[in-house]
């Protein structure tokens, strides 16, 4: 099997879910000709032609709208979402129509599209490349919100979020687009058109370090630097922690966070994201309300903070590294 | 492109009466004023209904059944048409139940309140202003991929014009040839805001220049002017030119909706000018005139319409309130979230508060001369 970086992974799973389902679109600035800023819809125009690949007109509501024309119409449109913070434009849609249109149409047209969104900092962008918005998609119901963080998982989860009849948000942490390669399968992780079964990748958090002494619930960016940071907390103190990478943001696997938790007796968040209402709130609250009484400590937070995504020069003073996850890690250990 | 909005249909008085255009038949002039009769009656009820606390807020289109029918009428059977507020009840001439539309407004949500828009090619009601242009273009685009030679239609108002998604909308269709209508209502009034206060642009068409696309002037209040310039619209998408945006014009001749009172922000005597040209009454006089109708056909078309909305009212009446189980139902089209079934339990854990009932008229409003009846 070829060891594939995340982008040629996301890049592999858009060839073979358009081979085949001949619904599947692609929408996007500079997606077809460029192959995207990041290239990971390098290819499509040449393998399925200009219908199906279409550098639109720069303009997100209008890309976001026209794609939920087209789920209406019965196409599976994937949108790209140039940077994290173009979102912005086409958030209305996204909320006002996406997210309601099964809703409104009591399950028989939901708005079958998936936007591909590269997001969070640390790749020393100009202002207003760098955001994380997660939150502001899950307080939306009706959308799924997932984040991948291995090549492996990028690519089922993509298939699979193609495959889902309601409308995903998939957020691609462009910081490790390329920090690593990973085998990734020829074969179909499911089949496609399966009726609109969710995938479990769709739904299942995933355990990314065995450890029973700490529970680190994180996705996405910080998946490396808790993984970094639990090496460095097994090696000077003796503590060996458990890494669950969320994969899904909306729904959570509560399950999975809260046994976690529970066997651990002691739970850290770790996300980019501003720290006010972001998915650390909602996943502390989770453990709290269920296994409060198996806990020997609060709940801890490591995450971004509640200011303007900086100036690359201080970015690294903003994202979470793995100094603060180990600081934050010691205060839950230490209660 | 001429200023003047297109007309066909004269004043009985000095502007003379155009020729029918090709492709209406006596009968499709007969069918199309049945059209225009039963958005009038559906109106008319609904705007009764909320004076009686029947149903809520109510947003009316009096006046502007021209511009729906007409425009309808011209589509194809396969076409798809995407709504504003202000046309909720065009569904009805598609086979969507009057008393889905008039639960909609009674606040009824689930089956008694939406449509599946794939039955029926209606888009469901666009609340927010514009939004729905966009899923226009991407449906009629789609279409086009898939070589299917069908186009779209949407309505939305003067207002709607200045919102971002017009602007997108419009320029997605025009660069991708999208074989779809823009169909503006320019009723010269959005909420308080005249049409002056909205854009500096002499109309509404001109827009359509900076666009690449043609804009076509026609009068908001002639139903078969308004089904021409559609139908040459809808020929032009279907050949493969791309989209029209059509300006009709026209004037808002009651309130924005039933919390509404246009006294406080307009001349109502402008307002009385303008009543005369209203659509029904005006094709009622063409197609007398025409001797394609009488009196007693006018009578039978508008008793029909009269019972066929009573009847959907009753139907809507008799609706009950749905169980607090509906608010978790097809939220997702597969996997219903966890929270969903905790969020139940916790509801189903204490008595349910009484049922919702319309407000009713609010201090302060006036739709003006709409009659209210019982029936």
């Amino acid at each position: 099997m070829p060891e594939l970086t995340m982008v040629d992974a996301l890049n592999k799973g858009l060839h073979q879910a358009m081979a085949a389902d001949d619904r599947v679109v692609v929408l996007g600035e500079d997606v077809a000709k460029t192959g995207g800023v990041f290239r990971v819809t390098a290819g499509l125009l040449d393998a399925f032609g200009e219908d199906r690949v279409v550098d639109t007109p720069l303009a997100e509501a209008g890309i976001v709208g026209s794609a939920i024309g087209m789920a209406v119409y019965g196409l599976r449109p994937v949108v790209e979402i140039q940077f994290d913070v173009f979102v912005y434009p086409g958030f209305e849609q996204i909320v006002v129509h996406a997210a309601r249109y099964a809703w409104r149409t009591q399950g028989q047209v939901p708005a079958s599209i998936v936007v591909r969104i590269p997001y969070g900092g640390g790749v020393r962008a100009p202002e207003l490349h760098s955001d994380s918005p997660e939150a502001l998609f899950c307080h939306v119901p009706g959308l799924k919100v997932v984040c991948p963080t291995t090549p492996s998982d990028a690519r089922d989860m993509l298939l699979a979020a193609i495959a889902d009849p309601d409308p995903v948000i998939f957020m691609e942490p462009k910081r490790i687009y390329r920090a690593g390669r990973q085998e990734v399968s020829d074969d179909m992780p499911f089949p496609i058109g399966n009726g609109g079964v969710p995938s479990e990748v769709l739904t299942k958090a995933r355990i990314a370090r065995e450890g029973n002494d700490l529970a680190i619930i994180t996705y996405g960016a910080t998946v490396p630097l808790c993984l970094e940071a639990a090496e460095r907390l097994a090696r000077e103190r003796g503590v060996e922690s458990r890494i669950v990478d969320l994969r899904s943001l909306y729904p959570l696997d509560v399950d999975t966070i809260t046994s976690s938790a529970s066997e651990c007796a002691r739970a850290l968040v770790v996300h980019e994201a501003p720290r006010t209402a972001g998915l650390g709130a909602e996943v502390s609250s989770l453990i709290h309300e269920r296994v409060m009484l198996d806990l020997e400590a609060p709940v801890g937070r490591v995450t971004g903070f509640d200011v303007p995504f900086p100036q690359f020069a201080n970015e690294d003073d903003y994202l979470p590294s793995v100094d603060r996850i180990v600081a934050g890690a010691g205060k839950v250990l230490d209660f | 492109m001429s200023n003047q909005p297109f007309r066909v249909i004269g004043d009985g008085d000095k502007i003379p009466d155009a020729p029918v255009p090709d492709g209406l038949s006596e009968k499709d002039l007969i069918e199309l004023y049945r059209w225009l009769v039963l958005l009038r009656t559906f109106d008319e009820r609904a705007v009764a209904l909320q004076r009686q606390g029947r149903i809520g807020t109510y947003a009316l289109y009096w006046g502007e059944e021209g511009t729906q029918a007409g425009a309808l009428y011209a589509c194809d059977d396969a076409d798809w048409v995407f709504p504003s507020y202000r046309q909720n009840a065009i569904g009805i001439l598609r086979g969507v139940p009057a008393a889905t539309v008039f639960a909609w407004w009674r606040g009824y949500g689930g089956t008694h309140g939406f449509w599946n828009p794939r039955e029926h090619r209606v888009g469901p009601i666009c609340v927010p202003i514009a939004t729905h242009l966009p899923h226009a273009v991407g449906l009629a685009w789609a279409a086009k991929i898939r070589n299917d030679s069908i186009a779209s239609l949407s309505w939305f108002g003067d207002g709607a014009t200045s919102e971002g998604d017009f602007h997108e909308a419009m320029n997605f269709a025009a660069v991708l040839k999208v074989p779809t209508v823009f169909f503006c209502v320019n009723n010269q009034w959005a909420i308080s805001t005249p049409i002056t206060k909205q854009m500096a642009t002499d109309n509404v068409a001109v827009k359509a220049t900076a666009y690449g696309m043609p804009g076509v002037r026609v009068d908001g209040f002639d139903p078969i002017a308004c089904w021409k310039v559609t139908r040459d619209a809808l020929d032009r998408a279907r050949a493969g030119d791309g989209p029209t945006l059509i300006e009709a014009y026209c004037y808002r001749l009651k309130a924005h909706g039933t919390a509404d009172d246009p006294r406080l922000y307009r001349d109502e005597s402008e307002t009385e000018r303008w009543v005369a040209r209203e659509p029904v009454g005006q094709m009622a006089g063409f197609l007398t005139r025409l001797g394609v109708i009488d009196d007693d056909q006018i009578e039978k078309i508008k008793q029909e319409a009269k019972e066929t909305i009573a009847s959907s009212v009753k139907e809507m009446e008799a609706i009950e309130q749905p169980g607090r189980e509906i608010l978790f139902e097809h939220v997702y089209a597969s996997g219903r979230p966890w929270t969903f079934d905790e969020s139940l339990r916790e509801l189903t854990g204490v008595e349910r508060p009484p049922e919702v009932k319309p407000i009713g008229p609010q201090p302060g409003s006036s739709t003006g001369n709409v009659e209210s009846d019982d029936a």
